[in-house]
C-alpha cells in the first residue's frame, strides 16, 4: 500500500499528458472543419470538439472506456461486435498456447537437467530460437497451416507456444538445478532413484522459479496469440479487431481492442501471482 | 522412403557421437562442436523429411532449395536488411534504449517517483505494445520512422525497468563508503551506481535487441513502402514463394542473432568483474 500514492499520481500523470496529446492531434483537424464551415473557433470550443471527433487521430480517454462499455455491457456477448466475445476468442488462443508451452518447456527442462548431452547440444538452440523473431514470420505458420488444412485455434496457439516455451525452459533449468549439493547426497544416501528426486526434490524446490517464468510466459503467450490474428483476414480476436480498425481509420476501435487486451494481460498475470502466493505459502517458501 | 530411413539413420548416429562427446571433459572447442552437429542434425533431418514425405515446396521448402534462393536474391535481401534493420530498428533502439536510461537516471533521484513508476513500467513492459504498430504508422507516415517509433515504445519500458533496478543494485556500505569519500552526487553515479549497474542495464540492452526486430518487422505489416523484410514477408506469402520467406527469414535470425552476440560480447567487457562472467 505504500507505493499506492506514488502509482497514482503517476497514472494521473499519464492522463493529463494523454488529453493534452489529444487536445494537441486532433486540433488541426478540429480548426480544418471550422474553416470550411466558415466559423472561427475559440479555444474552448476547440478543446470541447478534440474530445468528441469521430476518427481523432488520438481519442481521449473517456471516448475509449465509452466505447468499451459500449461493446461489453451494452451488445450481446454472441454478437460479433461484441468486445467479450472478441476477447474469449484470444483468450481461449491464449490459453491453449501457454498450456502447449509451459508442457513442453519443463519436459525439455526436465530433460537438459538430466541428460548431459541434451544440455549440450539442445541448449544454445533454445536461446538461438528466441533470437529469431518468430511474431515476424506469425502470418506466415498462420497461412502455411492454414493451407494444410489446420484452422482455427491451433495455429494461434502454436505461435504462443514458441513464445512461451522458452522463458519457462530457462526457469526451470534454473529451478530443478537450485537443490544444493548437501540435499542431493542426503537423498542419495536414502538410495532414492533419480525420479524420486525429480519428484520429491526438485521439482518442490523449483516452484519459486517456475512462477515468474509462467508470468512472462502468459504476456507473451497473449502477445503471440494477438499477432497470429492479424493475417487471418481480420474474423474474429482483439488482433483482428486491430487490423480492421487500421483499415478503417476507427482510431477508437484500435485504442479499446488495445486497451481490452491490456486488462486482459494484467488480470492473467495477476491471478497467476495469486495462485504463486497461495502455492508457496502452503509449501512454506513465502519469503 | 530411403530418405527418411537415412535421416533417422543420420540422426541417430549423430546422437550418439554426441552423447560421446558429451562425456569428455569440457573444452571450448567441444561446447561449440557439440550444438553445431545438433544444429546439423536438425538440417539434414529437414531435408530428408520433405524429400521422404514429398511434402509441397509451397508448404515448407527444403533447406537446399532456401539456401540457393538465399544466395540468388542477395541484392534483394541487402536492400531489405538494411530499410528494416539499419533504418528502422537501429535507430529506434538506440533512440529508446538512450532517452530510457537517461530518464531513470532522472527517476533515481526520486524515491517517490520509483515506486510510483516501477509498478507501471512492469505492467507495460508486459503489455502486448505490438499493437500500438497500426496507431504508430497511421502518425508517422509509411517509412522507416513509423518502424523507429514502434521499436522506440517497444523497447523504452522493459529498458527503464533494469535500469532502475540496476541503480539500486549497490549496497548500503558502499554508498556510505562514497559519501565519507566527500563524493557529490555525479561521482557517485559514475563511478559507483553506474558500474554497479552494468549488468541489469545489459540484460534489459539484451531483452531489447530481440525486441527491436520484431517490433521493426511486424510494424512493416501495417503499411510500408515496397522494401523491408516484413514488407517481402507479407507479399511472398502472397505469391506463395515460401522459399523467399525462409531466405528472409534466415536473414532475421542471422541479423537477431548477430544483434545479440554483439551485445553480449560488450556485456563481457563490461563487467568483467560479475560472478556470472568469470566463471
Amino acid at each position: 500500500m505504500r507505493s499506492f500514492a506514488p502509482v497514482l499520481t503517476v497514472v494521473g500523470a499519464i492522463m493529463v499528458i494523454w488529453y493534452g496529446a489529444a487536445v494537441a492531434l486532433n486540433s488541426s483537424w478540429a480548426y480544418d472543419k471550422a474553416k470550411r464551415a466558415d466559423v472561427t473557433l475559440s479555444f474552448s470550443e476547440m478543446v470541447a470538439d478534440t474530445m468528441a471527433q469521430k476518427k481523432p487521430l488520438l481519442p481521449a480517454p473517456h471516448q475509449v472506456v465509452a466505447e468499451i462499455y459500449k461493446t461489453t455491457v451494452l451488445k450481446k456477448i454472441t454478437s460479433k461486435r461484441s468486445l467479450i466475445w472478441h476477447g474469449w476468442v484470444t483468450l481461449s488462443a491464449t490459453l491453449l498456447g501457454f498450456a502447449m508451452g509451459t508442457g513442453f518447456g519443463i519436459l525439455l527442462a526436465v530433460g537438459i537437467v538430466h541428460s548431459r548431452a541434451m544440455d549440450m547440444s539442445v541448449m544454445p538452440w533454445v536461446i538461438t530460437s528466441q533470437t529469431i523473431p518468430i511474431l515476424a514470420v506469425a502470418p506466415m505458420i498462420i497461412v502455411v497451416l492454414n493451407a494444410v488444412g489446420i484452422s482455427g485455434l491451433l495455429p494461434k496457439a502454436f505461435i504462443s507456444m514458441y513464445l512461451s516455451f522458452f522463458p519457462v525452459v530457462v526457469g526451470m533449468v534454473k529451478g530443478l538445478r537450485s537443490p544444493d549439493a548437501m540435499q542431493m547426497d542426503q537423498m542419495r544416501t536414502w538410495s532414492a532413484t533419480q525420479s524420486t528426486m525429480l519428484w520429491k526434490l526438485r521439482l518442490p524446490s523449483s516452484m519459486p522459479y517456475l512462477f515468474p517464468s509462467l508470468k512472462i510466459a502468459m504476456a507473451a503467450s497473449l502477445v503471440g496469440a494477438i499477432v497470429g490474428e492479424l493475417p487471418t483476414g481480420a474474423v474474429a480476436g482483439l488482433g483482428a479487431r486491430l487490423l480492421a480498425g487500421s483499415y478503417y481509420g476507427q482510431t477508437i476501435q484500435i485504442w479499446s481492442a488495445l486497451i481490452s487486451a491490456a486488462v486482459l494481460a494484467a488480470t492473467l498475470v495477476a491471478l497467476i501471482g495469486l495462485i504463486q502466493n497461495i502455492t508457496l505459502k502452503r509449501m512454506g517458501m513465502l519469503r | 522412403m530411403s530418405w527418411i530411413i537415412g535421416a533417422l539413420l543420420f540422426w541417430a548416429a549423430m546422437w550418439l557421437l554426441n552423447v560421446q562427446l558429451s562425456k569428455r571433459p569440457q573444452t571450448r572447442a567441444l561446447s561449440l562442436l557439440v550444438p553445431l552437429i545438433f544444429g546439423v542434425t536438425l538440417l539434414v533431418l529437414w531435408e530428408g523429411m520433405v524429400r521422404g514425405f514429398q511434402i509441397s515446396p509451397i508448404l515448407l521448402p527444403p533447406p537446399s532449395a532456401i539456401s540457393v534462393r538465399f544466395a540468388n536474391s542477395l541484392p534483394i535481401l541487402w536492400v531489405d536488411f538494411v530499410q528494416t534493420f539499419v533504418k528502422g530498428a537501429m535507430s529506434g533502439y538506440i533512440i529508446g534504449c538512450g532517452s530510457a536510461f537517461l530518464m531513470a537516471i532522472a527517476v533515481n533521484r526520486s524515491p517517490f517517483l520509483q515506486r510510483g513508476l516501477l509498478p507501471v513500467g512492469n505492467f507495460v513492459a508486459a503489455l502486448p505494445i505490438v499493437g500500438m504498430a497500426p496507431i504508430l504508422v497511421m502518425w508517422f507516415g509509411f517509412d522507416w520512422q513509423s518502424k523507429a517509433a514502434v521499436v522506440v515504445v517497444m523497447v523504452f519500458f522493459p529498458m527503464l525497468v533494469n535500469t532502475v533496478e540496476g541503480l539500486k543494485a549497490s549496497d548500503h556500505m558502499q554508498r556510505d563508503l562514497m559519501q565519507t569519500y566527500g563524493a557529490s552526487y555525479w561521482q557517485g553515479l559514475m563511478k559507483l551506481s553506474l558500474p554497479a549497474a552494468m549488468p541489469f542495464i545489459f540484460n534489459g540492452l539484451k531483452i531489447c535487441s530481440t525486441l527491436a526486430l520484431i517490433g521493426a518487422i511486424v510494424a512493416e505489416f501495417f503499411g510500408s513502402p515496397i522494401k523491408g523484410m516484413g514488407f517481402r514477408i507479407s507479399t511472398e506469402v502472397g505469391r506463395l514463394s515460401l522459399d523467399m520467406v525462409w531466405a528472409e527469414i534466415t536473414v532475421a535470425a542471422l541479423a537477431g542473432s548477430a544483434f545479440y552476440g554483439v551485445v553480449a560480447l560488450i556485456e563481457k567487457r563490461v563487467t568483467f568483474w560479475h560472478p556470472s562472467q568469470r566463471g
